[in-house]
């Protein structure tokens, strides 16, 4: 029943969104980098999912829902993973999730294009925008983009991690996603 | 009395009083609980760490123009044998040290930037296992040396208080010759 139940769930879902595409978990990937001291350190969520419509025709038209597992984010070692789910940083006993909805994509000059939408980490919900490339692999696309995130607006390292000094505000996200138009 | 040059002094006394520094300064970050203090000191270890290492290379190109004054006579060869080696050893382990810190930080994933500008390249690749090998190296080498520099003090004393002779005042600019030369 458990493994049912989502795909009935898609099923009665699909109506509503056009020719959704199918994200190939395998080879696709959000990683990160952040800087402690101005040392560049790389990090990745080792766990999310996706909903994804995109047609570079039809732009406006796209959409994407990411969903994170906070416990599955890797800081770049042991010892800031045991840190990084504490209250302080991002809480992941009371917010296990991050969220990340899109409210509008359009082209950009030059053949890229632009996702905004609503970040939600930690209970605080911020507007961010990130521009991205799509190209064609034969009947699959691959979406590369990378923005930057403030981590204080989400409160992200509170008390003494609020010090920039240390561990820059800026937190360098980076996406890669290889995904399969679905059969119609 | 034959002295050692004033620069060869010089990078003899800064390099140890570096390195009497960064050894206790290490020992003691370690115990620190997590904090940003702690990440900032872990940053000025390895700058400090890596300013040892350069200044040890300055100090051998330096010795190779600049050789040192002769070993007193009345040493028997197994004492030369020892001050040549235990020397030596320093001297490698002096470069040793380091270079195991910088290689533990880079197999742990954190590249080295002095002093939060220049990037060290990184020998090898993040790699946690080959980290926890590289941690015990770093330490079991400084232990080793500590244990050289203890050796090379009490030589240093013996040599002065009891031998009386030149060796620790050849490695001072103003301290007389303990036999008025």
């Amino acid at each position: 029943m458990r493994s049912t139940l989502p795909f009935l769930l898609t099923i009665l879902a699909a109506p509503a969104v056009a020719a959704p595409l199918a994200v190939d978990y395998a080879k696709s990937e959000i990683t990160f980098v952040s800087k402690q001291m101005n040392v560049p350190v790389d990090g990745q969520v080792r766990k999310f999912t996706m909903q994804l419509d995109f047609d570079p025709k039809k732009p406006e038209a796209g959409m994407v829902k990411i969903d994170i597992d906070v416990a599955s984010i890797d800081a770049g070692s042991d010892e800031a993973n045991v840190e990084l789910v504490k209250r302080v940083w991002l809480d992941g006993a009371k917010f296990p999730k991050v969220e990340f909805t899109s409210t509008a994509v359009k082209a950009l000059p030059g053949g890229r294009f632009e996702v905004a939408g609503r970040m939600t980490i930690k209970g605080t919900t911020r507007t961010v925008s990130a521009p991205f490339t799509a190209k064609a692999q034969g009947t699959a696309q691959l979406f590369e983009g990378a923005f930057l995130l403030k981590r204080l607006e989400f409160k992200i390292g509170e008390g003494p991690w609020s010090d920039t000094e240390t561990v820059a505000d800026e937190v360098q996200i980076r996406f890669k996603v290889l995904a399969n138009t679905a059969p119609k | 009395m034959t002295r050692y040059t004033r620069i060869a002094q010089l990078l003899h006394w800064l390099i140890a009083l570096a390195i009497f520094t960064n050894l206790a300064f290490g020992t003691w970050m370690v115990t620190l609980d997590f904090s940003p203090q702690k990440l900032r000191f872990y940053s000025y270890h390895k700058w400090l760490g890596a300013s040892i290492f350069m200044l040890v290379l300055l100090r051998l190109a330096w010795r190779l123009g600049h050789r040192p004054p002769p070993l007193p006579v009345h040493m028997p060869a197994w004492e030369r044998v020892a001050a040549h080696v235990s020397h030596t050893v320093l001297y490698a382990l002096t470069l040793a040290v380091p270079i195991s810190g910088w290689l533990f930080s880079s197999a742990k994933g954190f590249k080295t930037v002095y002093f939060a500008i220049v990037p060290i390249p990184d020998l090898i690749a993040k790699n946690p296992p080959l980290a926890d090998v590289l941690k015990l190296w770093h330490l079991s080498l400084n232990y080793i040396m500590a244990a050289l520099v203890v050796l090379h003090i009490a030589a240093a004393l013996k040599h002065h208080f009891k031998d009386r002779d030149d060796v620790l005042a050849r490695m001072l600019p103003y301290v007389r010759s303990n036999r008025g030369a």
